[in-house]
């Protein structure tokens, strides 16, 4: 039991087939692993894969085909359960922040509202912190006022990145957060992820295939054809 | 810094995304809020505007000569052309009737005045008794002077357009044309907004001299007895020989059937322009879910429900549709003169008063129907960003 409750995610043999077709294709295949409460894992593999559909399955944005998942000890997919897109939509905002290769800003608004948009939709009990310290440690205080087009792209995905974490999540599912950037870029973007498991005791997920940017994980699992290697 | 955000901002900032669209948008929903409630201010102030007309001739029964009945209706109305003329004989005949209260008697005379306006223009002189027609119109009031000092005199008594036209002042002396016989103008009507206005009113006597129409009349104005049976009194007056009885019923009724054509295709207008605003309140929202696609996934990665989603879209539209009504219905009231002219060329007759009638209650209802037309064109394009899956659009970028 105490064990289980140390455990953030805890995935048995899940499979996604995606059909095309007569053709089926087997994006993840069979795949099994555990991620501890504050443990930095990143998932490395050439393109095609399977490492966005696993990490999806695994954030809850998407269904298995079979498999289980059970987030903090509870069973999210199982055999014989599957949940309704508001289900999980409860699930992802209780517990997950998401940050992608492009950042999909909200170009109309300024920075400050970018960040706060998440409470437009819901806000959790223990969120009520100061957005200001979320910019400050991510070191774009001084660009609230602005809009995303008047940013860089470092700066864009650090706003992304204060967006995911507004609303306190326990894991931040990263998806090639480095995709767009330049390698410096890339490297502040790598060491903002690392500061945030260190001190906030953040979980992440980081899927990339830049064997350096993959380095700073505590751990990395490998992908290939959907199995992990 | 305790600034917040709620979905209706963002609804609201997203419309300024595309501020020429937007904007277009909300000006074809202006046009058919303008034509929406122009046409129910028409639908009540036509009405209203006729049957003020028709109270104002004093009164309700019209006997004729035999002939078509439209042709009757705006002889009444406007006084005009193809006259024809019954013997003076028939008003004893008519008196007998025991539902006939007062009796005018009247002959219309119509000559073309080669010095009217730019290219000429027909005058119109209505014989009239001077006992019975002003006790009959006892609500005509006078600007100037007053009634006839004898009944065969060489007078007239101008209404007020008449004499705004040809400036003239109790005193002046007229010609009519052709005849080159000169009359004495001894009254000059206030305005009534009815079709008095437009008359030159002689005596009987004078006009049935002067046009050799001795014995002639051209209608007799019948006012009835408060309780008489119309339709009885209609029956009895078609017994006599060769007239043609023209109630004011009749005549409302012959207009508003003449009128009721113009107003299916008015209509059929205004319907037209709201599916058309409709489609363009669609088309507009459509694209700009489908435009904020992933932006809409990302929302809901947040943590937005499908509805919220679908609220936020469903206000956009509203806010389109709310901002066009409230333009759109202050064009109607700043423009509304111009609409009644454009409305009156589609018209076969058109009462003197106001023909439309706009006030705020009718701008709160036209506003309902456009927040209606939103709330219902909205409803697609909602539905189509709510369903929206986060992973769906983070995908469809492909990588
Ligand atoms: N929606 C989909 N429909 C069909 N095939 C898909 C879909 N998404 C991904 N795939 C396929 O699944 C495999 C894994 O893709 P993906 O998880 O994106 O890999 P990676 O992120 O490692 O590049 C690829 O062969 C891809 O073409
Ligand atoms: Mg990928």
């Amino acid at each position: 039991m105490s064990r289980e409750n140390n455990l953030a995610l805890e995935a048995q043999h899940l499979t996604k087939i995606y059909k095309r077709g007569a053709e089926e294709i087997v994006a993840v295949d069979d795949v099994s692993l555990t991620v501890r409460k504050g443990e930095f894992v990143s998932f490395i593999g050439p393109s095609g894969s399977g490492k966005t559909t696993l990490i999806n399955i695994l954030g809850c944005l998407d269904n298995t085909t079979s498999g289980s998942l059970k987030i903090s000890g509870e069973t999210v997919f199982s055999e014989n359960k599957c949940l309704s897109e508001s289900d999980l939509t409860k699930i992802r905002r209780q517990v997950f922040g998401y940050i992608f290769q492009k950042f999909y800003l909200v170009p109309t608004l300024t920075v400050y509202e970018n960040v706060l948009l998440p409470f437009a939709f819901f806000k959790k009990a223990e969120a009520n912190a100061d957005p200001m310290e979320i910019l400050r440690f991510l070191g774009i205080d001084k660009r609230t006022s602005h809009r995303p087009s008047e940013l860089s792209g470092g700066e864009m995905q650090r706003v992304a990145i204060a967006r995911a974490l507004i609303n306190k999540p326990e894991i931040l599912l990263a998806d090639e957060p480095t995709g767009n950037l330049d390698s410096k870029r890339s490297v502040e973007i790598g060491e903002i992820l690392k500061r945030l498991n260190e001190k906030e005791g953040l979980t992440v997920l980081l899927v990339t295939h830049n064997p350096a940017l993959a380095g700073i994980a505590h751990r990395t699992i490998s992908l290939h054809d959907g199995k992990i290697a | 810094m305790t600034k917040k955000i709620n979905i209706y901002q963002v609804a609201y900032k997203n419309l300024l995304r595309k501020k020429t669209r937007t904007g277009l948008t909300i000006l074809g929903i202006g046009l058919s809020a303008w034509v929406l409630i122009s046409l129910l201010g028409f639908n009540r102030g036509y009405e209203a505007a006729l049957n003020k007309d028709i109270d104002n001739m004093g009164f309700q029964v019209l006997v004729t000569a035999k002939g078509c009945p439209y042709e009757a209706a705006t002889l009444m109305l406007k006084g005009g052309t193809g006259l024809r003329y019954m013997k003076e004989s028939i008003l004893a005949d008519i008196l007998k009737h025991k539902e006939v209260e007062r009796l005018t008697p009247q002959l219309m005379a119509a000559i073309f005045d080669p010095n009217k306006g730019e290219s000429g223009g027909i005058n119109a002189y209505l014989g009239v008794d001077p006992v019975t027609f002003p006790a009959m119109k006892s609500y005509l009031k006078f600007k100037q002077g007053g009634w006839f000092t004898d009944p065969t005199a060489l007078e007239a008594v101008v209404g007020y357009e008449a004499a705004e036209l040809e400036q003239r002042e109790v005193g002046d002396k007229m010609l009519i044309p052709e005849k080159n016989i000169e009359f004495k103008v001894v009254g000059i009507l206030a305005r009534s907004g009815t079709a008095d206005d437009g008359t030159i009113f002689m005596p009987l006597k004078t006009v049935q001299k002067i046009f050799d129409k001795e014995g002639l009349i051209t209608a007799a104005g019948i006012k009835v007895n408060k309780d008489a049976n119309m339709t009885e009194l209609e029956n009895k007056l078609y017994d006599l020989p060769d007239v043609q009885v023209v109630s004011m019923a009749q005549v409302k009724n012959t207009i508003m059937s003449l009128v009721s054509t113009a107003k299916v295709m008015v209509f059929s207008i205004a319907l037209i322009a709201i599916l058309i605003a409709m489609l363009g309140v669609i088309n507009t929202i459509l694209m700009s879910v489908l435009e904020r696609y992933q932006e809409i996934g990302i929302i809901k990665s947040m943590g937005a429900m499908p509805w919220d989603v679908f609220r936020m879209i469903w206000t956009e539209t509203v806010i389109l549709c709310l901002l066009g009504g409230v333009i759109g219905i202050g064009i109607a009231f700043a423009l509304s003169k111009i609409t009644d002219i454009l409305i009156r060329r589609l018209l076969p007759y058109t009462p003197t008063g106001s023909l439309i009638s706009i006030d705020s209650q009718l701008g709160f209802i036209t506003l309902g129907v456009v927040l209606g037309i939103g709330l219902l064109s909205g409803i697609y394009p909602a539905w189509r960003a709510a369903r929206v899956r986060p992973l769906e659009s983070i995908r469809s970028e492909g990588d």
